[in-house]
């Protein structure tokens, strides 16, 4: 019987290359799509209601909502970089278990704080904050990535894996170059840094935002209209090239989008290194398709729940609301490995 | 036609290719033999233009593959390297839709869907064209990336070794079926091929290439004598008149 309906079934409908190919995979992505917004609906809406002492919809409702909302939309922003650049890089790369923050932005960030701490002392993180400062952090990270993709992708070397290496070692160094002089601080004084060297979304300042939302929503943009692109780059270089892609240039355009949106999450909240990872990874699960027009939406709403549900997990439940990315990793990283464990596959 | 004239291309200083002058005429099968390491494979990839060439010119119906941009030359020569990335959640069908993406930047339209079942038909995957790429055989895989190739309907198709993880009977229906695509679609195939014999069989013309070059050209017959086939593999091979052909014997 299950024979002779398969065998039918493409005489009914036409013959088609669509992304969802069966009708089972079309309501399937339909109803993931439906829960991952209902999802994030119910958690904004828990974050702004929750232990709301005023009664829902009035004046002292809003205004005590206004306040948590900064907190929300700082998760918006830093789910929009962490899905679409971690996506985006695996794509192109053509790694599924790396992240964008292989190439330094983090331990750039660490670097910049630590320093200031080190030479300026509590003041100095006083005096790294502010939305110049903020502009300031961003275009010393794309400056950076930028550096490293013109120098590495083009010319003599032209190679992505070197390109990947010599991030992974500048990473490395400015990692060790900040935890030595992190030992050399007071324990006050490092106890002020290490609160900004977790991701956390008590380190946005609403005064960011002018800045931080137009780069994201430019950048994601542009990196969503490229979805079709970025199918073809996942089948590898020389069969992009094939199709008549201009790889490098792709490569280069695509990495420094990816750098603009992680460069603003990381000095948005500091490094949060497996969120990306994470969502990128369940994002393909729960998509099933190798279509970006697709999945990118998916990481999106997927990073923004488990943002929300951490958050409010933490603050609600265990009443310590400053370090989400505990939460992330811990319950994360056990979803991922019982999904990677059942299915088998990345 | 595709020509190339004075191609160099150096690794270091003891590794190089050319100079290489060759005439590859339009139409038919061209085989690229020749021992390990002798640049087959890196030959094909810089007529593919994958690879950039340090000095010389190489010509596709008339495009320099150098000038031309790449999503023109895409229309003209589609390439099919050795090893091929696969995504895992792609089906069969979409992988070929790929083949596509130089005319309608992966919006297919009726017509494109059409050319993408005609190939999938050719290669005999009607009946998988729905599965993923990763629950099929080595061979099945294979012959998906030729339809891909395929279905970006160019005149000149570059195959390196397509008869890699094939059986005896897909091998030789993936010769027949290339035969068939050179005769009644008109495409000029150069293909890089192991087996000699699957080169004297189906081959109308057979380039023996050697330490980075050209060392002869013709049609199969010219090709098959002990003297050349010794000289270019550097192994003893004799000739022997098979029920279709001659064939080489090197056991």
């Amino acid at each position: 019987m299950a024979d002779t309906m398969t065998a039918a079934a493409p005489a009914l409908a036409p013959r088609h290359s669509g992304s969802l190919p069966t009708p089972r995979a079309r309501r399937r992505y339909a109803i993931v799509l439906g829960s991952l917004i209902l999802l994030a609906a119910l958690f904004a809406f828990g974050l702004l209601a929750w232990d709301n002492p005023m009664p829902v919809g009035s004046g002292g409702f809003w205004k005590i909502a206004q306040l948590r909302g900064t907190a929300l939309v700082t998760m918006a922003i830093v789910a929009v970089c962490q899905a679409v650049a971690t996506v985006s890089f695996q794509t192109v790369t053509n790694n599924r278990i790396i992240t964008p923050s292989i190439m330094g932005f983090e331990a750039l960030y660490v670097a910049v704080q630590t320093s200031a701490v080190y030479f300026l002392g509590v003041a100095g993180l006083v005096s790294i904050q502010g939305l110049g400062q903020f502009a300031l952090q961003i275009a010393l990270m794309v400056g950076l990535a930028l550096a490293l993709y013109t120098w590495l992708l083009s010319g003599r070397y032209a190679n992505l894996q070197v390109m990947l290496l010599v991030g992974i070692v500048i990473g490395g160094g400015l990692g060790s170059v900040s935890a030595f002089m992190q030992r050399l601080l007071t324990p006050s004084e490092f106890d002020v840094l290490s609160a900004r060297l977790f991701g956390s979304m008590a380190n946005a300042d609403a005064g960011y935002f002018p800045l931080a939302i137009p780069l994201v929503a430019v950048a994601a943009t542009l990196l969503l209209l490229r979805a079709r692109t970025l199918n073809a780059m996942a089948l590898g270089r020389d069969a992009a090239m094939g199709l008549g892609l201009n790889h490098r240039r792709e490569l280069i355009l695509i990495l420094l989008l990816v750098s603009v949106l992680m460069a603003v999450s990381t000095a948005l909240i500091g490094p949060l290194t497996f969120l990306g990872f994470l969502v990128a990874t369940l994002s393909y699960q729960l998509a099933d398709t190798f279509d970006h027009r697709l999945v990118l939406p998916v990481a999106v709403l997927t990073g923004f729940v488990v943002l929300t549900g951490a958050y409010f997990v933490m603050k609600h439940v265990f009443y310590a609301q400053g370090v989400v990315s505990i939460v992330i990793e811990l319950v994360g990283g056990t979803v991922f490995l019982i999904f990677l464990l059942r299915k088998g596959r990345l | 036609m595709i020509t190339l004239r004075e191609v160099r291309k150096s690794y270091g200083d003891e590794v190089a290719i050319g100079p290489v002058d060759l005439q590859i005429p339009a139409g038919g099968i061209t085989a690229l033999v020749g021992p390990n390491g002798a640049g087959k494979s890196t030959l094909l990839t810089m007529i593919g233009r994958l690879l950039g060439i340090d000095a010389g010119a190489i010509e596709i119906a008339g495009y320099d593959v150098a000038r031309t941009a790449s999503k023109d030359l895409a229309r003209i020569v589609s390439i099919l390297r050795q090893e091929n990335h696969f995504i895992t959640r792609l089906t069969v069908r979409q992988l070929v839709g790929f083949g596509r993406f130089p005319y309608s930047k992966g919006r297919l339209t009726r017509a494109d869907e059409e050319i993408v079942s005609r190939a999938i038909d050719f290669l005999d995957l009607t009946a998988l064209e729905g599965r993923y790429l990763d629950e099929l055989s080595g061979g099945q895989r294979q012959r998906a990336y030729v339809a891909m190739v395929l279905a970006q309907d160019t005149d000149y198709v570059l195959l390196d070794e397509p008869l890699n993880n094939l059986d005896m009977r897909h091998s030789v229906q993936m010769m027949q079926h290339l035969r068939r695509a050179a005769a009644e679609l008109g495409r000029t195939i150069v293909i890089v091929l192991h087996d000699l014999n699957f080169a004297g069989h189906y081959a109308d013309h057979i380039c023996a290439v050697k330490d980075g070059k050209v060392v002869e050209f013709g049609t199969p017959d010219a090709i098959f004598t002990d003297e050349v086939l010794t000289r270019v593999f550097d192994t003893p091979v004799q000739v022997v008149q098979g029920p279709h052909g001659p064939l080489a014997v090197y056991y």
